[in-house]
């Protein structure tokens, strides 16, 4: 269903060798269409391999703002000879290929409909750099500069974007510079340049930024105040600690001394990640961990342990493809029903789901605040997709009037004025019991098991007194709805056809939603924030005759988590799932709905 | 209500510490072990070491894993914050209590099968961090609570109850803890008072990780003959090495040591751990020696007691960290919190 190329509308796709340093000539060229003001975004498909594997970059420029994947190539930079024969079959009947033609290869790709350029990229870069590493890293650059007149963009911010990078070492920047207009003046000379479909300057990008998820995360933890981070390495997920490690390096540390006013600790492995969030918090610090599916598994006794004796903690899933090792390097949404009631017994989490990086940045601090007010683990899940690629975000904003949510916690002074303690009593009935720090006062002392309490925070195993703790905590958890984010919705009367989606396939399924309109199908939209699902997720449910409920995963997870944890009935709900580890396309979407309303046409 | 609370009762005549506490307000709730459980004996020490040294109770945090000896921070301090965590995991937690507020005195209670099989991970990546604290294990060669099947620290040859003989190497936690870099390793008897309290207080004061390997006898499932962690097998083999007195900085030493017998070792806060040697062969500050001589008096059958190894100048998790010398969890918002602008600033480079 996706239209044709066109002017400031058509993807770029870059295969590439990884560990050939591509990844920075790449990002170049996805920030100089930002920098002209046209919506853009890039996705990085990358082998779970450090160097030699096949690794792909995806650029989507869409002056109309859709941003998810496209799920077609108009025009593929062919860099690695042995991906060759498929990249020549992704690329779109009209599109184009370019190719190194320093060595030829006229028969191997040819196709009837589509466009080959070839730029002797190697040939050139051999006889204008000296050393080995030079040439290749330029190859990239030149067919930067190739693309630049293709497409027509703008050299001075090419120009300009260069000098950034390379303030500071001016021998790269003649470097780069060469090898642009290597590539440049080649296609100039031998091409009819532009093609048929080019970039020109837009004002659509300002006020907007370009930002992966894990950096706006990070940033998220950095602004929320949190002070212990614990984390075993794991991709997607490992350059959020790696962010707010810069981050916290730069913010955190005085300048003097040196000291640091954070403890980032690399764990032995995920179950003393979350070990060390939980005591964190309960000693009063916010805490997180950053981890993926995997870290899910080892962290679940953990999990259920802080959900059983109410400590505050954040995780952060972002998610990849299972399952087991699955596909590390691929994109899923695979771990909502692994979250939700991860760990044994009658175990319940609360989630967050944002759909983009601001998204990130926002739920983060929201997690913490979540985590301290309800005393329990909060997961938010995000997704490789999300985590590792860069989005364009409104910019992100910080209200200097915020202020922590840490929940009931006593105070030493208040301790002072209280007769007596007690760590489980539901004082306000809301379900959330008053906690205190240890080290505060002698009174607040109290002794946190895993094993049966009573209210008073005592050892039991009488009946009655462990079924009061366990249904207060199925109280709190109603509790939990008025504090997690409602529903993104986009309603009308008009529609009795509803969508449900979560998380990164927003993107997909808001431009889906324009194409079914365009031919006729009106659809309204919710998509779901947060697990306990309010009252708006149950009123959507029941406003709406049929129901296409999109993820990505195979089991129809937020489905399922519907039907369990709503008043549905089962038909309605209709799964439209994508579970490749690719991100999700508008046409998937669109193709799905289609075919579902043509079976209820036919019946 | 299946909480049991002691019943307080004064005694005017008990003596009183710095803080003028007496050392029922040290203790915990009553205990639910096994009469004659060695891991009684060693809350028991664990309340005069807090008692001696004056430690505000409500300043201490208690952990531990699970097992009969995980059970214990209940019965002692009971004005102090406890953590009963899950099976080995007990290191993890602390970590991060420790990792959030520096200013706590910290002491976790483990098992031989908490620390050495299920946790033996954390417990070594507990070691290599050098956590400020003191980690007691209750070594009993088995798993008394799940009833008596055989750990990692058992003997090879040590019989259980029902006859059947432990075929797999032992594990030495304090040879584990030397060799894995530990800054301060002990071990001593649940049925020795005498040695055991100084230990405790020593590893409490000393600044990083304090490993105390305790052999604590477990009356229903390792006391019978053919046990080589029963009371009698441990008395008949016991061989103290070094002893250790804990000197608070306000006293001056009074003992007369010889020179060359004594070894004073100075802690952060002033405090004096003096060295007696048993064995004048024996070095407790040289890795390799220390190592050697455990296994050597291992073959020949004895468990060597008292502090075994001391290193006071590695520096522990805060210090490698180069934190704020202020709790992380009462660092002020403001401080934390770069604000608006810098928010600001800081997009430039994504644009
Ligand atoms: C994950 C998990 N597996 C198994 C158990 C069962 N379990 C409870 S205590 C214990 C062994 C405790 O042995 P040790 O640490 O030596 O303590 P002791 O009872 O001997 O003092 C086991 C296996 C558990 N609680 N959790
Ligand atoms: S079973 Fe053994 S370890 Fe457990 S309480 Fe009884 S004597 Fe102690
Ligand atoms: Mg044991």
């Amino acid at each position: 269903m996706s239209k044709g190329p066109k002017e400031n509308e058509f993807t770029i796709k870059i295969a590439n060798v990884n560990g050939t340093g591509s990844a920075s000539a790449n990002a170049l060229l996805m920030k100089v269409f930002f920098r002209m003001g046209i919506p853009v975004v890039g996705k990085n498909y990358f082998p779970s391999n450090i160097q030699g594997l096949p690794t792909w970059y995806e650029i989507r420029v869409s002056g109309d703002g859709y941003l998810a994947r496209s799920g077609r190539v108009d025009l593929l930079i062919a860099m690695n000879a042995e991906t060759y024969q498929q990249d020549l079959h992704e690329v779109a009947p009209g599109g184009y290929l370019l190719y190194d033609s320093t060595w030829p290869r006229r028969k191997q790709l040819h196709r009837d409909d589509i466009n080959v350029i070839g730029i002797p990229l190697s040939k050139m870069c051999n006889e204008h750099f000296d050393t080995a590493r030079a040439r290749v890293l330029m190859k990239n650059v030149a067919y930067v500069g190739a693309v630049a007149a293709l497409l027509d963009l703008d050299m001075d911010i090419i120009r300009e974007s260069l000098q950034k990078t390379f303030a500071a070492k001016k021998h790269l920047l003649d470097a780069n510079q060469t090898a642009i207009s290597l590539g440049y003046d080649y296609a100039k000379e031998n091409f009819a340049c532009p093609l048929p479909f080019r970039a020109k300057s837009i004002d659509k990008t300002s006020g907007h930024i370009m930002i992966d998820g894990n950096t706006a995360t990070a940033l998220g933890c950095l602004y929320a105040g949190a002070t212990v981070g614990a984390w075993y390495p794991i991709t997607p997920s490992t350059s959020v600690m790696d962010a707010f490690k810069n981050f916290c390096e730069k913010h955190r540390r005085d300048p003097d001394t040196g000291q640091r006013d954070f403890a980032i600790i690399q764990a032995e492995d995920e179950l003393a990640a979350i070990g060390m969030v939980l005591g964190a918090g309960w000693a009063g610090a916010r805490a997180f961990t950053p981890t993926s599916g995997p870290g899910i598994s080892l962290m679940s006794e953990f999990l259920g342990y802080g959900y059983f004796t109410e400590i505050p903690a954040v995780v952060i899933d972002v998610q990849r493809c299972g399952p087991s090792t699955g596909m590390p390097t691929r994109t899923q949404q695979a771990d909502i029903m692994a979250c939700a009631y991860a760990s044994h017994g009658d175990t319940r989490h609360v989630l967050l789901f944002p759909s983009n990086p601001e998204e990130c940045f926002y739920m983060a601090v929201q997690s913490f605040d979540i985590a301290g007010r309800m005393q329990t683990p909060v997961i938010m899940l995000t997704d490789l997709d999300i985590g590792m690629n860069d989005w364009m975000c409104r910019d992100l904003q910080w209200d200097d009037g915020y202020e922590r949510d840490r929940g009931k916690v006593l105070s030493p002074e208040t301790l002072e004025r209280m007769p007596r303690f007690h760590r489980y009593l539901d004082i306000d009935e809301d379900g959330i019991p008053y906690r205190t720090f240890p080290g505060d006062h002698p009174r607040g002392a109290y002794f946190t098991r895993g094993s049966g309490h009573n209210m008073y925070g005592a050892y039991t195993e009488d009946a009655g007194e462990y079924q009061e703790v366990v249904d207060r905590l199925r109280r709190k958890w109603e509790t939990a709805k008025k504090y997690v984010p409602k529903p993104a919705m986009e309603y009308s009367e008009k529609y009795r056809t509803g969508i449900i989606s979560v998380g990164s396939c927003d993107d997909a399924v808001r431009e889906a939603r324009d194409q079914l309109k365009a031919t006729g199908v009106g659809t309204n939209y919710m998509r779901v924030r947060a697990f306990p699902f309010t009252n708006e997720v149950q009123n959507f449910l029941d406003t709406h005759d049929r129901i296409y409920v999109v993820e990505q995963n195979r089991d129809a997870q937020l489905r399922g988590l519907l039907l369990l944890e709503t008043d549905v009935e089962q038909d309605k709900l209709v799964p439209v799932l994508h579970y490749n580890g690719l991100p999700l396309t508008a046409d998937i979407v669109f193709d799905a709905v289609n075919e579902d309303l043509k079976k209820g046409v036919a019946a | 209500m299946s909480y049991i609370s002691k019943p307080k009762v004064t005694h005017p005549g008990l003596p009183r510490n710095e803080l003028g506490m007496t050392i029922r307000e040290y203790e915990g709730g009553m205990s639910t072990l096994c009469a004659g459980c060695g891991h009684d004996s060693v809350t028991r020490a664990l309340v005069q070491a807090a008692f001696e040294l004056s430690i505000p109770p409500h300043r201490m945090a208690k952990l531990s894993g699970i097992g009969c000896s995980s059970k214990t921070p209940a019965y002692f301090l009971r004005q102090s914050h406890g953590f009963n965590s899950v099976h080995g995991r007990m290191p993890s937690v602390a970590t991060g209590a420790n990792a959030a507020n520096r200013d706590l005195f910290f002491v976790g209670v483990s098992g031989d099968g908490d620390s050495l099989s299920i946790g033996l991970g954390q417990f070594a990546h507990a070691v290599r961090r050098n956590l400020n604290m003191l980690y007691v294990i209750e070594n009993n060669g088995v798993y008394g609570l799940t009833k008596g099947q055989f750990s990692a620290s058992a003997d090879i040859g040590s019989t259980a109850k029902k006859g059947e003989e432990n075929l797999q190497p032992p594990m030495d936690p304090c040879q584990l803890v030397i060799s894995l870099g530990g800054s301060f390793v002990a071990r001593s008897f649940s049925g020795d008072k005498e040695q055991l309290v100084p230990l405790l207080k020593a590893g409490l004061m000393h600044d990083g990780f304090a490993v105390v390997d305790v052999i604590s006898p477990c009356v229903t499932f390792n006391d019978h003959e053919g046990s080589t962690k029963s009371y009698q097998y441990t008395r008949d083999h016991y061989h103290p090495a070094i002893f250790a007195d804990y000197i608070p900085p306000s006293e001056e030493i009074r003992a007369q040591y010889d020179e060359g017998d004594a070894m004073p070792v100075t802690l952060h806060d002033g405090s004096q751990i003096v060295l007696r040697k048993a064995d004048p062969d024996y070095d407790p500050g040289d890795v390799a020696s220390a190592i050697e001589y455990l296994q050597r008096h291992r073959d020949a059958g004895e468990i060597v007691t008292g502090l075994l190894y001391i290193d006071e100048q590695k520096p522990e998790m805060h210090a490698l960290n180069k934190s704020v010398a202020e709790p992380m969890s009462s660092l002020p918002f403001q401080r934390l919190c770069p604000g608006s602008g810098a928010l600001k600033s800081l997009q430039d480079r994504f644009r």
